[in-house]
C-alpha cells in the first residue's frame, strides 16, 4: 500500500464477539460481531483520521487519534446487517466489510395465532407462526427451537417443537372437544408469548323438537341443542321452524335461548312442521287437531 | 410447497443518483415452508413492493428524509432506518445505495397469510459522502432477509436485514 498515511488496524473484541479475522478490502476486520457487543480497533497510525461504519440499519463515525484504539462501546452497534468500514486520513482511504449478527438469545417473539375463535373438533384448525428477535429487535436467523403448546381445560396438552428457519417457525394444532378458552403458547429460549383461542361448540348433533297445542296455537320446542362432543350449542344460534299446510307455509326463525328454541305457529290440521339450524335438519311432525 | 420453476428476469430503474444503470432482478422458484399456497398474484405483488421498498430506502438514505420510508416500511424496519437517517443528519453524512442486482426467493408464507419472508442475494454500490464530499464508493454483495406484511393496498417491509447465516 502506498498511501501518505498508513494505518495498521488490529482488532480486539472485548465482549461476546467472534474475532474470526477475514481480509476484506484493505482493512483487517472481524468477519462478524455479535450485535451490541463492545469491540475496539487498535490503530498504530501516526496521523489523525476518521472511521466510518456504514450500513442501511446503522451508521457510526469515529475520530481516529494516532496510536489510540477506536472503541465501539457495548450497544453502539446493535443492528444486525452487513457493514462497510471506511477509514480515511488525508488522501488515504481504506475499506473493509463485516457482518453484525443477531444475538443467539431470543428476547421477543412475534406470534401470530389464528383464528381467535373456532369450533371444537377441527383437525389442524389452529395455526401459529412466530418470528424470533434478539434484544435489539434483530431477526434471529440461526436455527432456533421453538415449542408450541395448546392447553385446553380438561384435555391433554398438545405440544410440538419446531426448529426455526430464517427466523420463522410455524405449526398447526387441532381444536379440542370441549368448548372454552384454550391457551396457545409459543416459547423460544426463556421467552414466550401466549394467545387465547376461544373454542366454541360445533354444529348441533341430533336436532329434535316436540309440539303441543296451546289454545289455537301449536307450541314448538327443541330439546337442548348439543354438538357431537356434547357441548351446549351457543345461545343465539338461529333455529328455523317451518310449517306447511294446503300449499301455505309459515317460517319462524328464533335464536337459541338457554340451549333451546321455542316458537308458536297456527294449529292447522294436517300441517307438516320441520325444524333446522344451519345445515342440520331435525325431525318432522305431522299435526292433527284433536 | 415447491412451485413450478418460474424464472423471471426483469429490470427496473434504480433511483440512485450516481448512476443510471438498471438493476437486474431474478426471481428464483419459491421454496415455501408453511401450509399456505402462495398465489402467483400475491408473489408478484410481494416482489414488486419489496423492490419499491429498496428504491424508497435508497432515496431516503441519500436525501436524509425519513418521510420517504412511510409508504414502504413499517415497524422495526422503519424505526431502524429512520434512526440511521437521523444519525446521518447529525454526523453530516449521506449514503447512496445503487442496486445492481437482486436474486430473490420467497421462503415463507405464514399460515394465516399475514406475513411473507424472502431472501435476496443482492449486489449494490455504496457511496459514502461526508458533508457532500465523496469518501468512497464500494461494491457490496450481501444476502438479505426481509419480512413483509400486508397493509391496505400493498405489502410493507417489516424486517430487512443482511444475514450471514
Amino acid at each position: 500500500m502506498k498511501h501518505a498515511f498508513t494505518f495498521l488496524i488490529g482488532v480486539t473484541v472485548s465482549a461476546g464477539a467472534l474475532p474470526a479475522l477475514a481480509q476484506s478490502g484493505n482493512l483487517d476486520l472481524p468477519k462478524s460481531i455479535v450485535a451490541g457487543s463492545a469491540f475496539s480497533i487498535q490503530s498504530t497510525s501516526s496521523a489523525q483520521g476518521v472511521l466510518y461504519i456504514v450500513g442501511p440499519g446503522q451508521v457510526l463515525k469515529r475520530d481516529v487519534q494516532p496510536g489510540q484504539p477506536i472503541t465501539i462501546a457495548a450497544g453502539d452497534l446493535d443492528c444486525a446487517g452487513h457493514y462497510l468500514a471506511v477509514l480515511t486520513s488525508g488522501s488515504s482511504t481504506e475499506t473493509g466489510e463485516f457482518d453484525v449478527v443477531p444475538g443467539s438469545q431470543p428476547a421477543t417473539l412475534s406470534f401470530l395465532a389464528k383464528p381467535s375463535r373456532l369450533p371444537v373438533g377441527l383437525q389442524s384448525g389452529i395455526s401459529g407462526a412466530v418470528y424470533i428477535f434478539d434484544a435489539f429487535q434483530n431477526l434471529i436467523t440461526a436455527p432456533t427451537p421453538v415449542s408450541f403448546q395448546l392447553s385446553i381445560p380438561s384435555e391433554a396438552t398438545q405440544s410440538r417443537t419446531v426448529v426455526s428457519r430464517q427466523g420463522a417457525a410455524w405449526t398447526d394444532m387441532n381444536s379440542g372437544s370441549k368448548d372454552g378458552n384454550a391457551k396457545f403458547v409459543a416459547q423460544a429460549g426463556d421467552v414466550s408469548a401466549t394467545r387465547v383461542i376461544q373454542q366454541v361448540p360445533g354444529d348441533p348433533c341430533g336436532l329434535k323438537m316436540s309440539a303441543k297445542k296451546v289454545g289455537e296455537q301449536i307450541q314448538l320446542e327443541t330439546d337442548p341443542l348439543r354438538d357431537c362432543s356434547g357441548n351446549a350449542v351457543t345461545d343465539g344460534t338461529i333455529v328455523t321452524f317451518t310449517e306447511s299446510w294446503n300449499g301455505g307455509q309459515t317460517t319462524v326463525d328464533v335464536p337459541l335461548k338457554h340451549g333451546i328454541a321455542q316458537a308458536e305457529v297456527p294449529a292447522y290440521n294436517g300441517a307438516r312442521i320441520s325444524v333446522a339450524t344451519g345445515v342440520v335438519m331435525g325431525n318432522e311432525i305431522r299435526w292433527a287437531n284433536q | 410447497m415447491i412451485r413450478p420453476l418460474v424464472i423471471l428476469l426483469a429490470a427496473f430503474a434504480a433511483s440512485g443518483a450516481f448512476g443510471a444503470d438498471q438493476a437486474s432482478v431474478q426471481i428464483e422458484p419459491t421454496t415455501l415452508q408453511g401450509p399456505r399456497p402462495l398465489a402467483k398474484e400475491t408473489a408478484t405483488a410481494v416482489v414488486r413492493d419489496y423492490l419499491e421498498a429498496w428504491q424508497s430506502l435508497s432515496a431516503a438514505l441519500e436525501q436524509n428524509r425519513t418521510d420517504l420510508l412511510n409508504q414502504d416500511f413499517v415497524g422495526t424496519a422503519k424505526d431502524k432506518f429512520a434512526e440511521t437517517i437521523e444519525e446521518q443528519q447529525k454526523l453530516g453524512i449521506r449514503t447512496r445505495y445503487q442496486e445492481r442486482s437482486h436474486d430473490i426467493r420467497i421462503i415463507f408464507y405464514s399460515p394465516e397469510g399475514l406475513s411473507v419472508e424472502l431472501e435476496d442475494n443482492i449486489a449494490y454500490d455504496v457511496q459514502l459522502l461526508d458533508h457532500n464530499k465523496v469518501q468512497t464508493t464500494q461494491l457490496v454483495r450481501a444476502r438479505y432477509v426481509a419480512v413483509l406484511t400486508p397493509a391496505e393496498v400493498r405489502w410493507r417491509v417489516r424486517v430487512l436485514q443482511a444475514d450471514s447465516n
